[in-house]
């Protein structure tokens, strides 16, 4: 692995099997790891359901209230434009479809090189900007710790360096396509011990909210 | 040696006009990127060079390389290029076999030490490996090599065999074969990789040194940067297609019969550097590309070893889909058991909480 | 003796994590949004306020001893150890700079109810001594006198009287079998009389049965403000006793916010066991007799009205149509203010905040926001239906110099009802 082809090789085959192992032990165990807790008796008698509130909230969460909108506008529409971005670059982009047919063995639909090129570039800005504002901004600042700085730059990385592996910035391209790789198998070895969990458990964290909430009566 | 003729006098002998041989210092200049007025320089060069003597010796190969140079296509320059060496020996080519064969490779090495080219084609066992996997003449590759590469002045490693090892270094390797560049350290060694090797980029090697009289410049591989500076990928005709995202799903949809980009059916294009995209292939009729096949790669290290050559080049090595099972599998085993542990300790927490009182509070006004 | 320890705060959080917190803290990213939605946070810029942040002892427990990577983790002395000196930092977090209100809960991106956590992390800080001084008091008097301000049943039989010589009306007491058992506030008995001749009338105009109960008239319950389930189980206890011992279907939450969220909600949780009548806030009760036309107003006030939605009531519990129905009824001029409902914002006194008198700075800074909300819609009026939003309305209007009278909406309805003449008499 000490030259670019073999670099490749090696963050192609083994260093990445071992990334996917990490990820899928880490994020099962970490699932299992909630849902056992289980939840107490609830003797309260219901004024609404707990699962239709409780899905309604997984989807509606992903929308900011309108005053939480005026009050944030920038942590919203920055937040959006870099997850949609990340997640259209991730699914859409037809090399990306191909590694999820030789793991998963499904496929589907993807975007022109083009415009995935464009939400790329767009990403990487919206994502310096929220480093930007968590190291500006007073609340983020106070709460933010190493993790969230780590957490950033492993999320970044594989933007950047799919960026520069597609637009050939970098020579030779087995050198940068296997940095890209690389910095896809660091991002699933931390995926499950840092917050980036929260790709999963948002959404059970949502319904257990929606679940709540609806349980009495309310639509949270 | 010393009835050599120059290129020139060799070329009028075979009937090649002035002109077909000016075609082909045109082409060899632009291939090394040279400006187009450097043509008739290579052309003055090459009429006066004198035929170098060359030793090529054939290892663990199939015979591939020295087919594409030889017997591709009718006699052309290229070809000539090589009745203008002196090929002193070559097991497959010359007409000697048995022991005045490897006289006369012994004679050569004698007379022209210290300033012969080795050509090398074919991986060979590797020092540590049994040398009776591959011998010629009773006498191992690697003391052949050895022996030859100590009067050569420089070494060409042709085809993929030689330069990185090839398929049969290929995984497990039974032979442990290894590449010419794995074993000579001390001297110029040019890889011209390929499986087999673009004809012309052979002879323009040749020709290069012929002409300017040194190796020319290298890549980390040792790939002449004239031809493999730039990857299949970046040459590609077929490039806008991938550009916009237009990609054939199978040999024989509408996108294979449009020529859109075969990414998708393993083109390994973008991370090969080969010349075929610009040089193309017999006389410059087509290459595979162009004939509707996705790129192997030959032309890189380990490419037997690199995934399918119908697997795109983003699609991962060896069975993930086993490992996220299994690794998922022993998630949810022991998150299992964790959470388990855990819940018994919240149970046990619960069982042993103390009811608060307000007296207790109050303790603490 | 027995004492409250760290030991034991630690066993108490430990009971407290369940799915639904293991799924929070795993989903948390930081993004701070928690601090818009926080008029702790918003009204005083301090970014030490930020919610999520006040659930560290809670968060801290979880991950070093519920989570396998945090064990690891916590092994290695890479995690904080929760410690007195800790719980100590975090007793003003955690009370005073936070009222329950669960408006985080409602705007986190990740969906975590935080809300919901701080309520169990309470439970560590009782059970480790470290509640603040005001709530003490308050659980000591509710659990000794069943009243959190002291309030004894000879001062509402003093109130009764006066009701029933005012209204004409005999104010029932230890009925057993009617309808509803009507639960009050000490602060209503104490501050708003009003209330209980209010719905003396209307329970009178609309021929409902009920009673009081001599066993237990408080509804109020300091055990879940300062985050004690036993103290709490018990002062639920004494309501569901006295409902038992009268056989009555329903019991009725008076105006008041976190009364409610405690007898419907954690009661039957809190004693383990589903009760034998249903629940429902005053506001409930109206509605309903309005629906079913048992309700007959006349005239409506002119004045420009606006309305404070209860924390408790409306996001907490869903009454939220509710209230609306019933100023339509009586009110021709009512404007909401912006934000309202699921997204209204606190008073800045619940979750024991106003029983903590060291947390007075804060909740009038934390008022600020309600202030804010009001002057946008410039009232004549404010209308609420709790009797700590009232009284905060009220300080606080006054501290900023704001001439808007506050009114509870039961009064309200009371003050319209047809008068059905001398023949009921």
């Amino acid at each position: 692995m000490s030259d670019p082809m073999g670099f490749l090789l090696w963050v192609k085959g083994p260093a990445f099997n071992f990334a996917l192992a990490v990820f899928a032990l880490g994020m099962l165990a970490r699932l299992v790891e909630i849902f056992i807790l289980g939840r107490k008796t609830n003797y309260a008698e219901a004024k609404g359901g707990e699962w239709g509130p409780g899905f309604k909230t997984m989807l509606t969460r992903t929308v900011a209230d309108p005053g939480t909108f005026a009050r944030a506008p920038f942590n919203v529409v920055v937040g959006w434009i870099w997850h949609i971005g990340f997640i259209t670059a991730l699914l859409l982009f037809i090399p990306h479809i191909e590694l999820f047919r030789g793991v998963l063995g499904i496929a589907w639909p993807g975007l022109p090189n083009p415009v995935v090129d464009a939400v790329t570039a767009i990403t990487i800005l919206a994502l310096v900007a929220t480093l930007v504002h968590r190291t500006q901004h007073p609340v983020k600042k106070h709460i933010s710790t190493p993790e969230d700085y780590l957490v950033w730059t492993v999320t970044f990385l594989p933007v950047l360096t799919g960026y520069l592996a597609y637009h050939r910035l970098v020579n030779p391209y087995p050198l940068i396509l296997g940095l890209h790789i690389l910095s896809v198998n660091l991002f699933l070895v931390v995926f499950p011990f840092t917050k980036l969990t929260h790709v999963f458990t948002a959404f059970i964290a949502r319904w257990y909210n929606g679940a709540i909430f609806g349980r009495k009566g309310v639509q949270s | 040696m010393a009835a050599r003729k120059t290129l020139g006098e060799s070329l009028r002998e075979h009937g090649v006009s002035r002109r077909g041989f000016l075609k082909f210092c045109a082409a060899t200049a632009s291939m090394m990127a040279l400006p187009p007025s450097m043509g008739p320089v290579i052309a003055a060069a090459l009429e006066k060079a004198r035929r170098p003597s060359v030793i090529w010796l054939s290892f663990q190969e199939c015979t591939g390389c020295t087919e594409s140079l030889t017997r591709s296509h009718s006699p052309t320059v290229e070809d000539l290029i090589f009745d203008v060496i002196s090929l002193d020996y070559h097991h497959t080519l010359q007409a000697a076999a048995g022991h005045q064969a490897e006289a006369a490779r012994e004679q050569a090495m004698k007379d022209n030490h210290g300033e012969y080219l080795l050509i090398v084609d074919g991986s060979l066992p590797g020092p540590n490996s049994n040398p009776g996997f591959s011998t010629i003449a009773g006498i191992s590759n690697y003391a052949m090599l050895q022996e030859a590469v100590a009067g050569a002045k420089a070494v060409v490693a042709v085809g993929t065999c030689s330069a990185f090892g090839g398929l049969p270094a290929a995984a497990p390797n039974p032979t442990g074969a290894v590449s010419v560049m794995d074993i000579v350290k001390d001297k110029p060694v040019i890889n011209v990789p390929g499986c087999p090797p673009v004809p012309m980029v052979i002879t323009g090697v040749l020709a290069q040194y012929l002409v300017f009289g040194k190796l020319p410049d290298l890549d980390e591989y040792h790939r002449p940067l004239a031809f493999f500076g730039q990857s299949i990928h970046d040459r590609c005709y077929r490039r806008p297609f991938y550009d916009k995202g237009l990609f054939a799903e199978s040999f024989d949809d509408e996108g294979a019969r449009k020529g859109w980009c075969l990414y998708r059916l393993g083109c390994k294009g973008p991370s090969t550097y080969n010349a075929c995209a610009t040089m193309r292939w017999n006389s410059g009729t087509s290459w595979p590309v162009e004939s509707g096949h996705p790129c192997l790669g030959c032309s890189e290290p380990k490419f037997w070893d690199a995934g399918g050559f119908y697997e795109p080049l983003s699609a991962p090595l060896g069975t993930p889909g086993n490992t996220l099972l299994a690794a998922g599998a022993a998630g949810v085993v022991i998150g299992g058991v964790a959470a388990t542990l855990a819940k018994h300790r919240a149970a046990t927490a619960v069982a042993e909480r103390q009811p608060v009182t307000v007296e207790e509070l109050e303790q603490k006004l | 003796m027995s004492e409250l320890s760290l030991e034991r705060g630690l066993n108490a959080l430990r009971a407290e994590i369940d799915a639904p917190v293991a799924a929070f803290f795993s989903s948390c990213v930081h993004c701070g949004l928690c601090a818009t939605a926080c008029p702790f946070c918003t009204e005083t810029g301090d970014p030490k306020y930020t919610p999520i942040l006040k659930l560290e002892p809670l968060r801290l427990v979880w991950e070093s001893e519920f989570t396998l990577w945090g064990r690891i983790k916590s092994s290695l002395g890479l995690t904080r150890k929760v410690d007195d000196k800790m719980l100590e930092e975090w007793e003003e977090l955690l009370y005073d700079s936070c009222s329950m209100c669960g408006r985080c809960s409602v705007v986190c991106p990740v969906g975590n109810d935080l809300q919901y956590m701080i309520r169990k992390t309470r439970e560590g800080m009782v059970a480790s001594g470290h509640a603040p001084a005001g709530l003490i008091e308050a659980s000591a008097r509710s659990i000794r006198t069943g009243s959190p301000m002291g309030l004894q049943w000879k001062t509402l039989a003093v109130q009764i009287k006066h009701v029933q010589g005012s209204t004409g009306i005999e104010v029932p007491v230890d009925k057993a079998g009617v309808d509803y058992l009507v639960l009050l506030s000490s602060m209503e008995v104490i501050n708003f009389p009003e209330y209980l001749e209010a719905i003396t009338k209307i329970f009178d105009h609309a021929g409902v049965t009920w009673t009081l109960s001599t066993d237990c008239f408080e509804a109020t319950n300091a055990g879940i403000q300062i985050g004690s389930k036993d103290i709490a189980a018990e002062l639920v206890e004494r309501v569901v006793s006295a409902a038992v011992k009268l056989k009555v279907k329903n019991v009725i939450s008076p105006e008041c916010g976190h009364a409610y969220t405690a007898i419907r909600w954690e009661g039957p949780n809190l004693i383990g066991r589903s009760y034998p009548f249903r629940v429902f806030h005053i506001i409930e009760v109206l509605d309903e007799l309005r629906a079913s036309g048992r309700l007959q107003t006349e005239g409506k006030e002119n004045d420009r009205l606006s309305m404070h939605d209860p924390c408790n009531l409306a996001r907490k519990s869903g009454c939220i149509q509710q209230q609306r129905n019933l100023m339509d009824l009586v009110a021709s001029d009512f404007v909401d203010l912006k934000e309202h409902g699921v997204y209204q914002w606190c008073c800045g006194a619940g979750g024991g905040v106003s029983s903590n008198e060291r947390a007075e700075p804060l909740k009038l800074a934390a008022f600020k926001r309600k202030k804010a909300q009001i002057e946008e819609v410039q009232p004549e009026r404010m209308v609420t239906m709790c009797a700590t939003c009232r009284t905060q309305l009220e300080e606080g209007l006054e501290a900023f110099n704001m001439d808007i009278p506050v009114v509870g909406l039961t009064e309200m309805i009371a003050d319209h009802l047809v008068d059905k003449g001398p023949a009921k008499g």
